[in-house]
């Protein structure tokens, strides 16, 4: 594909849905001061609007499918997956965050500004075909979670979550340009199919320079999906953050970060398979082990799904260790469940937990089914799910990862796995315990009654979650479609 | 439509139109559960009428598409052991909804939406012939029954419920492995078609691998029954829940593990399973003998039923592992039969918790002056319970022992302790709740059956005089389908396809 230094039509419009959330982002920044209502429903109203419509732009875009920019961007079905996928979830972000943030007399125009900027880098992680272009949007994407992470400024907590987000984050980040940087030196390019051509090709770099790259992008994108060993940041972050923003982080940029990592490590280094799959084997078991245990041992609920979140993340580096189309297919698919079933939950607690986030404790959940039985039933389906109960998303993105395992020979890793998933079930279980099996307390009693964004910031992903489960077929097709990522 | 789905839809419906019932009005939840699982009980009476007896094969077949990829159908079909497990569920669910009509007073509603989905669970088990739709009712009869314990259960509960939850869900992960092992060499999860491939040699295990896939099958399975040493939740379990799950739960649940021993473990890997043989007879054998000893000295009498169950559930192993025909379809006998007996044992102890509110046999004494209809049919269950002929118990204990006593004369003796000893465990606690001076707390609170408490042992006593009877009307398709069994696992002696009615050689044609 020629390289093309002029904008043509298609070209915007495979770029539309970016086009649109940065717009409807600036706007929301100018709109601020000339509206000058702190705690409005305006922002968000209009962000869910943004949202609805990349998500339509996203699916006009594929209607047309193939790359942009001179192959900078590449719109096919795994973007488009992508991108719907960081978009819903920013829509799930928002309808629990209204009576959130005004709960927490906090400002609403930046949050939902910096959501959509956040979403935007996102999106763009998605169809980037460029390693630069990767870069940017992770960028865009983490700078923009980083100062939502310490939105709520006078929490002590917030702030070291941002912190240290951000120190780490950076760190990250300067790995992934490192092996950036390499890859240019050896093969001269930043395009994922011409790195993939070179590799592959007669003029290849020495693998072991191929291979540093590699790791070193390994370092990066593991940071980014909370994969052990670079997992550290994880549990502090999504306690110390606002919820709805944990909740974001734990789905929206994890997905995106998936999403590059499936598509660097699937094309350009595909060649070099044999040498990164140890890498990725003992990463999954790890992330799996460390975050299950873990959790076993956390009061705090928010710190417990954020080592749920990092076992989960293992789940889906077990997809990434099989290096099969199957395994990107399931590792769609999970992504897609988990957003659902995390969020979901997520959103419960920051429902429960009042003002000034004070009722996070396992124990606060005590008697919610007596209080709010919608509430109640509603995150136990989310847990169910986490816990890979049939007929929820949660089991079956767990079997397709494991059968694309096994297809692999992947036999210790799937069993461990599974194993694994046995012992998360004690910990997901407190909480359907604390729920239904004890006498309210004071968070379950003082509840607010359920506003309409509320509801459906628990139907839907409920219905996700469900249909994910009883209607597989629906999204693993699209998924298994586009799951032959252009090399 | 199909009988089958409509025995699997009812209840279904039935769990989604009693989520809907307002809970303002507990009655309008206990008649609904009582109608809809007496209408699921007539339709799968009726199943006697469809099902034809001269037939081994796989009957009533249901086939639908589910997943297209990997794919994955919703197939059911009955045959001769399937079909009682399904008439067992749904025949003891309207009687799990009587006794609990006074016991559950807290939620009653969600507690009879989770019995009608228990139902569902179970049924969905034993009618399933893809064994990815097996393992998806295998879990999901796990949650309602999780619920059950730890919502009405009694002191320690919650304890009891995470730990069968536990027990149940590490078992069970194990065979999901396996199951996707199995898909990726055989390319589907449908049962007939597997078993087609095994028979005609396109799919062959090395024995490694055959005994592999059988111990993660039978670990799950085992827990489930519970053989020794997996047994350690089941007591938990029982005696924690309220009375209804504790029927269900030793009735049709542990019956899970011993089907899918039978329907799942021998045939798909006859070579590993005839192996493992004296090794699991073995463990059966000292599960009977232990569960019997340790029941005898239980103070609690719902601890008592519970390690009654270990041990009886110990005799339909050691049928199964007997590798006899005779062995076989006594194992099957005695499924049904402990299905009644003890839960008509667990019934008849829960009747007694609802008047004395308690469930330690000391507090008893003299029941049988005060309430002497309820001191009769606790005594026939009894009898029937330690294998008086006439009654249905003898009937199954003795052809496991005469299965037994055929592939290993040891065996037989060893077991056979074990009907002595529940002659003394339940002779003895029946002397000391029933007999002996009448204390005035006893006399207060002990009156005699009432009608809807008549309605619940009536037909459980029939059942008992009827399978000890008769037991030829039970053992016709069994024998026919045990004999099945018993012709997969002959080892290195490639089974007919043929003998397998049509719906799997349509299967086989289609791949």
């Amino acid at each position: 594909m020629p390289a093309s230094p002029i904008f043509n039509p298609t070209d915007l419009i495979r770029f539309l849905p970016e086009i649109i959330l940065t717009a409807m982002g600036t706007l929301i920044m100018v709109l601020d001061p000339l509206l000058n209502r702190r705690e409005s429903k305006v922002y968000g109203t209009l962000s869910l609007a943004t949202l609805l419509a990349a998500i339509l732009a996203a699916i006009y875009a594929y209607s047309d499918a193939g790359p942009a920019f001179g192959g900078m961007l590449i719109v096919d079905g795994f973007a488009t997956f992508f991108r719907v996928l960081v978009l819903g979830v920013g829509i799930l972000t928002i309808l629990p965050s209204f009576s959130f943030l005004k709960r927490q007399q906090a400002e609403t125009s930046e949050f939902h500004a910096l959501l959509l900027f956040s979403i935007a880098g996102q999106s763009i992680m998605a169809a980037a075909n460029d390693l630069i272009i990767i870069f940017i949007g992770l960028e865009i994407s983490s700078i923009a979670s980083y100062i939502l992470a310490g939105y709520l400024r006078d929490d002590k907590r917030a702030n070291e979550a941002a912190l240290k987000y951000f120190l780490l984050g950076s760190f990250a980040t300067g790995f992934f340009l490192y092996g950036v940087a390499l890859i240019y030196g050896e093969t001269g390019s930043i395009n994922l199919s011409v790195v993939h051509a070179v590799v592959t090709g007669p003029d290849a770099p020495l693998p072991v320079m191929v291979g540093l790259a590699a790791a070193l992008m390994f370092v990066g994108l593991a940071f980014k999906v909370s994969a052990s060993p670079f997992q550290i940041w994880a549990p502090d972050v999504y306690q110390g953050a606002p919820t709805p923003v944990s909740a974001f982080l734990s789905a929206g940029p994890k997905a995106a970060a998936f999403a590059i990592f499936l598509r660097i490590f699937m094309t350009a280094f595909a060649p070099i398979g044999h040498a990164w799959a140890p890498l990725v084997w003992a990463s999954a078991l790890l992330s799996m082990t460390i975050g299950n245990f873990a959790a076993l041992l956390q009061t705090n609920v928010k710190r417990m799904l954020a080592y749920s979140s990092i076992a989960h993340a293992g789940y889906v580096m077990v997809a990434l260790a099989s290096r099969s189309e199957v395994g990107i297919a399931a590792a769609m698919f999970y992504l897609a469940a988990y957003a659902c079933m995390n969020v979901g939950a997520f959103a419960v607690v920051s429902h429960l937990s009042g003002k000034g986030e004070r009722y996070q404790s396992i124990e606060d959940f005590a008697g919610l089914a007596q209080k709010q039985p919608f509430v109640a039933a509603m995150l136990s389906i989310f847990l169910l799910s986490l816990i890979g109960v049939p007929l929820t998303g949660g089991f079956f993105g767990k079997f397709y990862i494991f059968k694309a395992a096994l297809e692999s020979h992947l036999v210790w890793l799937t069993v461990l796995g599974l194993l694994n998933s046995a012992v998360a079930a004690y910990y997901y279980l407190r909480l359907l315990v604390m729920m239904y099996f004890r006498d309210p307390g004071e968070a379950a009693s003082s509840a607010e009654p359920l506003t309409p964004a509320f509801s459906a910031a628990l139907i839907l992903p409920a219905i996700g979650t469900l249909v994910l489960g009883i209607f597989p077929g629906w999204v693993l097709d699209f998924a298994g479609r586009s799951a032959s990522l252009v090399k | 439509m199909n009988l089958l789905l409509l025995v699997l839809l009812l209840p279904a419906a039935g769990f989604l139109i009693a989520l809907a019932l307002p809970r303002s009005s507990p009655a309008s939840s206990r008649y609904w559960a009582l109608a809809i699982s007496l209408v699921t009980f007539l339709a799968s009476l009726a199943l006697l009428g469809w099902f034809d007896r001269s037939v081994a094969g796989d009957q009533l077949t249901v086939d639908l598409l589910w997943i297209s990829s990997p794919e994955i159908r919703f197939h059911i079909a009955a045959d001769g052991v399937s079909l009682w497990l399904v008439l067992l569920s749904t025949f003891l669910t309207p009687i799990c909804v009587l006794i609990s009509w006074n016991h559950i007073q807290s939620r009653v509603k969600e507690f009879y939406a989770f019995l009608l989905l228990l139902e569902v669970g179970l049924v969905g088990v034993f009618l399933a012939q893809d064994l990815f739709l097996f393992y998806v009712f295998w879990e999901v009869s796990l949650v309602p029954m999780y619920f059950l314990i730890g919502i009405w259960g009694h002191d320690r509960r919650i304890y009891a419920a995470v730990k069968f939850f536990l027990y149940t869900m590490a078992g069970s992960v194990l065979m999901l492995a396996a199951i996707i092992y199995l898909y990726n060499r055989a390319g589907t999860f449908g049962y007939a078609a597997i078993l087609d491939q095994l028979a005609s040699g396109r799919l062959v295990f090395t024995a490694f691998e055959q005994m592999l896939l059988f111990l993660a099958f039978f670990v799950a399975f085992a827990i489930k029954v519970p053989l020794f040493p997996l047994h350690t939740w089941l007591p938990d379990a029982h005696v924690e829940a309220p009375t209804a799950g504790s029927v269900m739960l030793a009735s049709v649940m542990l019956k899970m593990g011993t089907f899918g021993i039978l329907h799942y473990a021998l045939p798909l890997f006859p070579a590993a399973a005839r192996r493992c043989a004296p090794w699991i007879a073995v463990l059966a054998i000292i599960g009977i003998i232990y569960g019997a000893l340790v029941a005898m000295v239980q103070p609690n009498m719902k601890k008592l039923v519970a390690y009654s169950s270990v041990s009886h559930l110990g005799f339909v192993v050691l049928g199964i592992f007997s590798f006899t025909q005779i062995g076989l379809d006594g194992a099957v006998y005695q499924m049904l039969n402990h299905g009644i007996t003890t839960g008509a044992l667990f019934a008849l102890v829960g009747l007694m918790y609802d008047r004395r509110h308690s469930l330690a046999i000391e507090d008893y004494g003299g029941v049988a002056t005060a309430a002497p209809w309820l001191s009769t049919v606790f005594l026939i269950t009894t009898l029937a319970s330690i294998g008086l002929p006439l009654l249905n118990n003898f009937v199954g204990e003795f052809l496991v022992l005469q299965g037994a006593a055929l592939a290993n004369f040891k065996w037989a003796i060893w077991a056979a302790l074990g009907v002595i000893l529940s002659a003394c465990y339940m002779l003895w606690m029946y002397q000391r709740v029933f007999y002996g001076e009448l204390k005035d707390a006893v006399r207060s609170h002990m009156p005699d059956l009432n009608l809807r408490e008549w309605a619940v042992v009536v037909p459980l006593i029939a059942m008992m005089v009827w399978m000890g009877v008769y037991s030829k009307s039970f053992l016709d398709p069994v024998g026919k389908t045990t004999a099945r069994v018993l012709e997969q696992t002959q080892v290195n002696v490639p089974y007919r396809v043929d003998l397998r009615g049509p719906a799997s050689t349509e299967v086989s044609r289609a791949r």
